[in-house]
Formats: structure tokens, C-alpha cells, sequence
């Protein structure tokens, strides 16, 4: 059992990430990794989110008729949400203005409805409550990755610490500015799906036409 | 007039909401593999957009506004901390409904649009452009006027995703980027074009 639940836990970092493999969450993914504090919070907030929601939609998961079960599920998540707005408002108030209207949409975000949805609603509550710290977790990784790679490059520090110093302060690195606009997330996801898909070569999805090698004659 | 305009524009191309705020992103990789099927979930998305960014602007500024409720007697009630559960609320509701208005009088376009209807009520375009009008001040005009032009944006990207996408499958990609991996990198460069439009002002 304790075997299994490690596993649940570890599972979604690499071989099942939410956002290499299952394509869920990358909304928020891409918008908020400009810098990596940001993307910390943010991680943390997910990984808040889903934990309890799924637990909390464990337990009462025997109660919910079938038919609006996608609005208790959402009533759920939404209150979870509101809490966290609330509590990044009260404490971490320039983080929260960064996050704007993100923080809202960690309702929408897929990662959360799926795990409710595709594991919560038939597992008790522990198992559900270690199975969204997995996914939370495997979401914030990518995250991470992502703000690392855009703040270092893009302006030459990470968490706000100055690690390569930028030309403008006198230093000798020349910051890339493309980093710190929207289509370099989409890139560097891009890239890392590459990386990860070139490591567990299990990944690969199916062609749907091959190219096929006509021999001359 | 021309300040709506300027909104109009901005929302569709300098501020698309799936290419610069990456909004909406999971229904636009998922549902990009076909043109018929991305203009069928494009369109939908519009009219959504164009009737819940209004819809919550009157519920936002007539009951949870701070002093909204004084005419029920609460000046002094402020429930904007339930902003965010009552506009998917809202948007789960109307979805619902459009859903049964469009299968009651206009069974073609149901069946054209049905399958997709579910679909949008998670997805962060909708709710994000509630929120974005939420938090930039819109006032009704507004709000309607960006609704509908959000819709299109997003519509657009969907759609010219698709179109890429349709030629893509032909090309000879390396394994890894093979699917999801190229489709990022395509919506990249989409996104740097769409970017060109940044400073057009009307």
C-alpha cells in the first residue's frame, strides 16, 4: 500500500505529467512563468487546489447524484479557489496583482476538474488527496522549468537575484528579450515535451501518415 | 464609437486571448485537428463569450459591486469575494441553457455546435474574459463589445491553427515533437506574428 501510494505520488512528475502527456493545464502553464517566483506561487496554489478538492470530492463522492455531479465538483473548486485569492490578497498582495485574473482561473484549469473527475470519484480520500499532490506537483515542475530557463535568460536572475549580470548594470550579459515575451513559453514547452519525449521514448505519439521511401529504379 | 473600436481591435489581435494570454489553450490544442471542427468550436465559443462577459457585468455592478445591494436595503454589504463562484455560475447556467434553446428552435446548428457546447464551459477563455473585465473596469457597452470581439479572436486562432495543422500532418517531424511538441512550437510562431500587431491604434 505505502508502495502504491509513492507511486501515485511520483508517477505524474515524469511518466505521467498533467501537461507533457495529458495536455491539461497549459492555459495558466505559459501565462504566469515570466518570472519564477510567480511561477512558485502559482505552483503552490495549484497544488493546494487540487489536493484538497480531490479529497474533499472523495468524501462526499457516494452522496453526489450522477447527473450534477460537474457542479458540486465546480462548487467545490471554486470556494478552494476563492480561499487562495483571499489568502494570496491578505499576505503575498504583489504577487497576487502579477497573477491578475490567473489565480481565478485555476477553477477552469483542467488538472483539477480531470483529477476529480477521473480519480476522485472512485478512490477514498487519502489516495485522492496524494494523487493531486502528484499532479500538482508534476504540473509545478514543468512550471518551474519553464520559469527558470525564462528568467535566467531573459533577465539574467533567479527569484528576483541577480545571477548573470545584465549589460544595462554593468555587467557582460546581454539579456534575450524574446524569453520574457508570450510565444517563448510556447517554444520552451515545446522543447521540454522534445526532451522528455526524447528520454522516455514511450511517449511518442503515433504519425498519422508515414513517409514512405520509394526506391528508384 | 471609436473607442469601441479600438477595444474591438485590440481584443482580437494585439490581446488575443488564446496567443497572448494563452487562454483557453487546452481546447485549442485538442481541437485543432480539423478546420470544420475548429471553425464549429470557434463559433461557439463567440456566442458564449458575447452573452456571459455582459451577463456578469450586470450581475458583478447589481449585486456583488460594493453598495450594489443598497437597494435591498445593504448599503453597505460588498460580496465581490464571491466573484469568482458566481460567474462560473453563470457561465455553467447560460451554457445550459443556450444548449436547450438551441436544441428547442434551431435543432441544425444544434447539431452542428451540441457536441461542443460542454466542452466550453471550462474552458478559460470564458472565464477569463469575465475576469479580464472584471479587473480592467468595463463598463456594459464595453463589456459587450469585448465578449464578442474576445470570441472572435479566439475563433480566429483556433481556426488558423487548424489550417496549419491540417498541412502539418504531411511534413516529416523528429519523433519526440511528433503531435503535441510540433503544436506547441506552430502556436509559437503564431503568437510572435500575431505580436507584430502590437501598438495598432485606431
Amino acid at each position: 500500500m505505502a508502495h502504491k501510494r509513492r507511486e501515485m505520488l511520483i508517477d505524474p512528475l515524469v511518466d505521467n505529467n498533467p501537461i507533457t502527456l495529458q495536455v491539461l493545464g497549459i492555459c495558466s502553464a505559459l501565462a504566469v512563468t515570466s518570472s519564477l517566483q510567480v511561477a512558485f506561487v502559482m505552483s503552490i496554489a495549484v497544488t493546494f487546489v487540487t489536493a484538497f478538492s480531490s479529497m474533499f470530492i472523495s468524501m462526499i463522492r457516494n452522496q453526489i447524484p450522477g447527473s450534477i455531479r460537474i457542479i458540486v465538483q465546480m462548487v467545490v473548486i471554486a470556494s478552494l479557489v476563492i480561499l487562495v485569492d483571499q489568502m494570496l490578497k491578505a499576505f503575498a498582495f504583489e504577487i497576487s496583482k502579477t497573477l491578475s485574473v490567473f489565480v481565478g482561473l485555476i477553477i477552469t484549469n483542467c488538472i483539477v476538474m480531470g483529477r476529480a473527475e477521473a480519480f476522485a470519484m472512485k478512490n477514498p480520500p487519502i489516495d485522492s488527496f496524494i494523487d493531486g499532490v502528484g499532479n500538482g506537483l508534476g504540473y509545478g515542475l514543468i512550471l518551474m522549468l519553464v520559469g527558470v530557463i525564462r528568467e535566467l535568460f531573459g533577465s539574467g536572475s533567479l527569484f528576483g537575484v541577480t545571477i548573470l549580470e545584465t549589460v544595462n548594470n554593468g555587467g557582460w550579459y546581454v539579456p534575450n528579450g524574446l524569453l520574457l515575451l508570450p510565444p517563448s513559453a510556447f517554444f520552451i514547452i515545446g522543447l521540454i515535451i522534445w526532451a522528455f519525449r526524447a528520454w522516455k521514448p514511450e511517449q511518442v505519439e503515433e504519425r498519422e501518415y508515414k513517409i514512405q521511401t520509394v526506391e528508384a529504379h | 464609437m471609436e473607442a469601441y473600436l479600438s477595444l474591438a481591435v485590440k481584443a482580437i489581435f494585439v490581446e488575443n486571448l488564446a496567443l497572448s494570454f494563452f487562454l483557453g489553450m487546452c481546447t485549442f490544442i485538442a481541437v485543432s485537428k480539423k478546420i470544420s471542427t475548429a471553425i464549429g468550436l470557434g463559433i461557439s465559443v463567440m456566442i458564449v463569450q458575447a452573452i456571459t462577459v455582459p451577463a456578469n457585468n450586470l450581475i458583478l455592478t447589481h449585486l456583488l459591486s460594493p453598495g450594489a445591494l443598497a437597494w435591498a436595503g445593504f448599503p453597505d454589504v460588498d460580496l465581490t469575494f464571491l466573484g469568482l463562484i458566481s460567474y462560473i455560475g453563470v457561465i455553467a447556467a447560460l451554457v445550459q441553457i443556450l444548449e436547450m434553446v438551441l436544441d428547442k428552435y434551431f435543432p441544425p446548428l444544434y447539431n452542428a455546435l451540441g457536441v461542443f457546447l460542454p466542452l466550453i464551459t471550462v474552458n478559460c477563455a470564458i472565464l477569463g474574459g469575465s475576469l479580464f473585465m472584471v479587473e480592467r473596469g468595463y463598463n456594459f457597452g464595453e463589456s459587450v463589445t469585448y465578449g464578442l470581439s474576445s470570441g472572435f479572436g479566439w475563433a480566429l486562432a483556433i481556426t488558423a491553427m487548424a489550417g496549419v495543422r491540417e498541412k502539418l500532418k504531411y511534413s516529416d517531424i523528429p519523433d519526440g515533437l511528433q503531435g503535441l511538441g510540433i503544436t506547441f512550437i506552430t502556436a509559437g510562431l503564431m503568437a510572435m506574428a500575431f505580436m507584430s500587431f502590437s501598438g495598432v491604434k485606431l
